[in-house]
């Protein structure tokens, strides 16, 4: 297995200027963090520190872990950067560093036992979408409404593991196709066949609800899925 | 090339990540245009990625950037007296004592400074390292002053740089570098700029 910390070599995405030229200034920053000014480590991370919480959150589902392991990822980061190469995003090592050790702490708390049974399921299997509620428009308010986020957690938690991964790197922390199967391990084809159940799956969970009103038919009991 | 729904299921994703062959999204517009249920899905989905594309889905609790920079500042290598650095610290000092006689040089042109009413003061080692926001007018010890109000366009620059654009010494958190007998470097400014009419003595 390929070491996360010495991965970097990644096909560059077509970046617009306003990127480019924060990735100038973070490849300085890196440069001179490296070579001796570590306090600069705290501008380095600054804009990723969220990012670095919230995908550790998505994988574990607990606040106090995700805590924990978002500060064992950065710090991991720091006592690495020499081995960091520019020819990747620094956040994107960043966040794979985070779901490596999200996953060591899953491991280590013996959570896969209760895998979700979605988990279980060959990836290959056509999935069917079960719920046609017209869902056409978003209201802008809609995720200032605490009930509907709570929802969005819920429904994002009940998710198999391996969906859910897919997912958030995907979908949340907005990687590549590519990048998001690097950082998983995984081939190109099975991050597009996880990325599909875990999109319709959500749709099938969320669209009764947020298509008109939160209803009973949006429910997360045990027992209840509709996969 | 027609398309049945269950094909259009199948490639929804792919549809919506831009990653199918010209061909079969022409098949799929088509279909999706007359197929009441295949569009809802493909609206949903699409509202799917949108909802958990925002930054705000997970928000960290309370005090979590506080503890982590606890965290990184408790591992951060200490920095040791080496030869090599003890080089490096009388060059520096070379380099400060350098700066102050160019600064009295009547060559020394003041840069324009982006606050009429501040002073640039003295006494600050120009190769010390200070955050500016973009849009302000002072440079700060740390990222950390209360008087830095943007925290999303920081940028790490040397004192002699920050003044080469203009900035001058915030009065909170540079206090100590800045000339107390004027009695302004006590003052809870809320603007914070160091206003001091009398230069500091060198």
């Amino acid at each position: 297995m390929i070491s996360v910390l010495q991965w970097g070599v990644m096909p560059e995405e077509a970046i617009s200027l306003e990127n480019r030229a924060e990735r100038l200034n973070e490849e300085m920053l890196i440069r001179r963090i490296r070579d001796g000014e570590h306090e600069l480590f705290y501008d380095l991370i600054r804009p990723y520190e969220r990012r670095v919480y919230s995908t550790a959150f998505a994988i574990l589902r607990n606040e106090a872990d995700a805590e924990d392991v978002a500060q064992e990822a950065i710090l991991k980061a720091f006592k690495h950067i020499q081995q960091f190469r520019a020819e990747a995003r620094f956040s994107t090592w960043l966040i794979q560093i985070t779901v490596n050790e999200a996953r060591m702490r899953k491991r280590k708390d013996h959570v896969e036992i209760m895998q979700p049974i979605a988990d279980q399921r060959d990836d290959e299997g056509n999935y069917v979408p079960r719920d046609f509620a017209d869902w056409r428009e978003i209201p802008s308010e809609t995720l200032e409404r605490s009930e509907v986020r709570q929802k969005l957690a819920e429904a994002l938690a009940s998710l198999g593991q391996k969906y859910r991964e897919v997912f958030v790197l995907r979908d949340m922390q907005h990687l590549s196709i590519e990048e998001t199967a690097k950082a998983l391990g995984v081939s190109t084809a099975s991050v597009k066949t996880r990325l599909l159940r875990a999109r319709l799956m959500l749709r099938d969970l969320l669209a009764p609800g947020l298509g008109g009103t939160w209803s009973s038919r949006l429910s997360f009991a045990k027992g209840t899925k509709p996969w | 090339m027609v398309v049945t729904c269950e094909q259009v299921w199948h490639e929804i994703s792919n549809y919506l990540d831009g990653e199918v062959a010209p061909d079969l999204r022409a098949a799929m517009d088509e279909h999706l245009r007359g197929c009441l249920r295949c569009s809802a899905v493909l609206e949903g989905t699409r509202n799917v990625i949108g909802l958990y594309g925002e930054d705000s889905m997970f928000e960290p609790p309370q005090g979590y950037s506080q503890r982590l920079h606890k965290r990184l500042e408790e591992n951060m290598p200490r920095q040791r007296g080496t030869a090599f650095g003890w080089m490096i610290a009388v060059a520096a000092a070379l380099l400060i004592v350098g700066s102050f006689e160019i600064g009295d040089s009547s060559a020394f042109v003041d840069p324009q400074l982006r606050s009429e009413q501040a002073q640039p003061g003295t006494g600050i080692p120009p190769e010390m390292m200070v955050v500016v926001a973009e849009d302000g007018k002072l440079f700060h010890a740390s990222a950390a002053c209360s008087l830095l109000h943007d925290k999303t366009h920081l940028r790490t620059i040397t004192v002699s740089e920050a003044r080469r654009e203009g900035y001058t010494p915030c009065a909170r958190c540079m206090k100590k570098y800045l000339n107390d007998s004027a009695g302004l470097a006590e003052e809870d400014d809320d603007d914070g700029e160091f206003a001091s009419s009398t230069p500091a003595t060198k």
